[in-house]
């Protein structure tokens, strides 16, 4: 039944019959984007498996090292800053690491959709495949690895004496949200970064202003009462807050930031696809 | 015989059964494709924003082809040739649907088409090349239950299966040739794009890949050819078009056209 489905929108994204290319009657580009995608879905799924493969075949520590990477930034940082922000604070590793892995996940993925699609550049310019599935297969991997992370998340959680709580059942809904803000981002950065390769380079020093301006190593209440309501502003803070409460607060994520969140997320996902569908037939004539 | 049934079931599926029953299966009409291009290539954002504040950007129009009208039958082998920039290329590209026409019209039935492009382009040397079957063909739209099913026909082509299991980058460059030749030609084609000879591998292989596009064709596939050795065109192809400065300065018998073509190119 699905698959029948599968097989009409299909035959719409060739613009009427199947079997048939017609460059004079494909439908509106955001849509056939989407067809498309659904029709290499195989790709999709190979691309994350690749992905997923060769990080941990390249590490000698293989899956560990998923494990490890987040566990020695988080050892550091609250070597330095639970003397510094004493008493504000109670469980500074789990605070901390909660919100370093749901940001790690966003900067890793929007980078990487830049750098996957130069690397799919060669083919594209040869042979027809949607392009957006470079800047999706990045997000199904940092989905992967997130879910991953979460392990040694809990880990932590238990060990520092925090408590685990059925909370943490909410954390799908702030990781898909997260995925969606990555992927619209993603792909407003790769229509820019395909022709213009410098602004993978510029976008991480944006990234690293962003960190530093986002509450995920410092609490709020570090910033001057006149500053908050500025967080409001800031997507980042939403999506940190609404992963870290489940986990460090053992409550569900504040509706009202929750609602900024998907606000966000569905903004940012929607321009993302249209821009990105809308220049992706140009893209193989930019490389 | 896949292929050939999948052709059927489509036909099922759709109201619309003529659409493979057209004799024409590749047809541009008044196609021009058009290249925007930077005076200079600038790929830094900081330098382009600082030209463009000073004014100095200037964006070149280069019309890669100009009003180009062609129709390729069912089971032609149609070579195109012409000169390096002449537009040979592109115009195989708007036909695999990797550019869409500034202007004009491409009809290609029988998609998606197979291009034999860039083989083995989307490798990856540190997947085996077991996995590296499944990431190719998948680049090229099949399911992974299509390539379940043809997997043990892609290894013995390619004379691989001792070391399907090693990681990509063991293999010669020979080897990685062809298991993507291999791999793009798994599947019997309606349309096959060739981009330049098939330099595959040693003499024995390229014997074999030959006989497979030879076998492709008796059994109606439609071939479109690019090449600027008109040798190759002469042996096989049953129509050739010459392209010059993004037009067609002559279509037809080959003989004539490769003739034209090398008056051409032995007075300038």
């Amino acid at each position: 039944m699905l698959f029948q489905r599968v097989l009409r929108l299909d035959s719409l994204a060739l613009g009427g019959d199947a079997g048939v290319y017609d460059s004079s009657r494909l439908p509106p580009a955001f849509l056939r984007e989407l067809y498309e995608l659904v029709r290499y879905r195989d790709l999709l799924i190979q691309l994350i498996s690749r992905d997923v493969r060769t990080r941990y075949k390249r590490s000698v520590l293989g899956v560990a090292w998923t494990m490890l990477n987040p566990l020695l930034m988080m050892a550091v940082l609250t070597l330095v800053f639970s003397q510094l922000f004493r008493g504000d604070i109670r469980h500074y590793a789990v605070y901390l690491l909660s919100a370093q892995l749901i940001w790690t996940f966003f900067a890793q993925t929007t980078t990487q959709a830049m750098s996957n699609l130069a690397w799919g550049g060669a083919l594209i310019t040869k042979i027809y495949l949607p392009r957006s599935v470079f800047a999706v297969s990045q997000v199904g991997t940092g989905l992967v690895n997130l879910v991953l992370a979460l392990v040694p998340l809990f880990l932590i959680t238990l060990l520092t004496g925090a408590s685990l709580t059925w909370a943490v059942l909410w954390l799908p809904v702030p990781m898909l949200l997260t995925a969606c803000f990555a992927l619209g981002v993603g792909l407003l950065l790769s229509t820019v970064a395909i022709s213009f390769p410098d602004v993978i380079d510029m976008y991480q020093i944006l990234l690293t202003a962003w960190y530093f301006l986002t509450p995920i190593i410092y609490p709020i209440s570090a910033l001057p009462e006149s500053a908050r309501w500025l967080m409001n502003l800031n997507p980042a803070y939403h999506f940190v807050e609404a992963f870290r409460a489940p986990v460090y607060a053992g409550t569900g994520p504040d509706p009202g930031g929750l609602l900024v969140a998907a606000t966000a997320a569905v903004l940012a996902l929607a321009a993302g696809w249209f821009v990105f569908a809308s220049v992706a037939d140009e893209i193989p004539a930019r490389i | 015989m896949e292929a050939v049934s999948r052709v059927e079931l489509e036909i099922g599926e759709t109201t619309h059964p003529r659409a493979a029953a057209d004799a024409d299966v590749v047809r541009m009409s008044g196609v021009s494709f058009r290249y925007r291009r930077q005076s200079e290539r600038l790929t830094s954002l900081k330098e382009y924003a600082i030209r463009r504040l000073q004014g100095r950007v200037q964006v070149r129009e280069v019309w890669a082809l100009r009003d180009i009208d062609l129709s390729v039958r069912r089971g032609e082998v149609f070579g195109i040739i012409g000169r390096n920039g002449a537009g040979k290329s592109t115009l195989l590209r708007l036909v695999a649907g990797v550019l869409r026409p500034t202007s004009g019209r491409v009809v290609v039935h029988g998609w998606p088409v197979t291009p034999l492009l860039e083989i083995g382009a989307g490798f990856h040397h540190d997947l085996t090349g077991r996995e590296n079957v499944y990431l190719n063909a998948t680049l090229l739209g099949h399911s992974k239950h299509e390539v379940d099913a043809r997997y043990e026909s892609i290894v013995d082509f390619a004379e691989l299966a001792e070391v399907m299991d090693e990681p990509l980058r063991t293999y010669s460059s020979g080897m990685t040739a062809r298991l993507g030749f291999s791999v793009a030609t798994a599947w019997e084609p309606n349309v096959l794009l060739v981009d330049e000879v098939l330099a595959v591998g040693d003499e024995a292989f390229r014997k074999k890949c030959e006989a497979r596009i030879e076998e492709f064709r008796r059994r109606s596939a439609t071939v479109l050819l690019v090449s600027h050795q008109s040798s190759q065109l002469l042996a096989i192809s049953s129509r050739v078009a010459w392209v010059d400065e993004g037009r067609i300065r002559a279509i037809g018998d080959p003989q004539d056209v490769v003739t034209q073509y090398t008056e051409a190119a032995d007075g300038r």
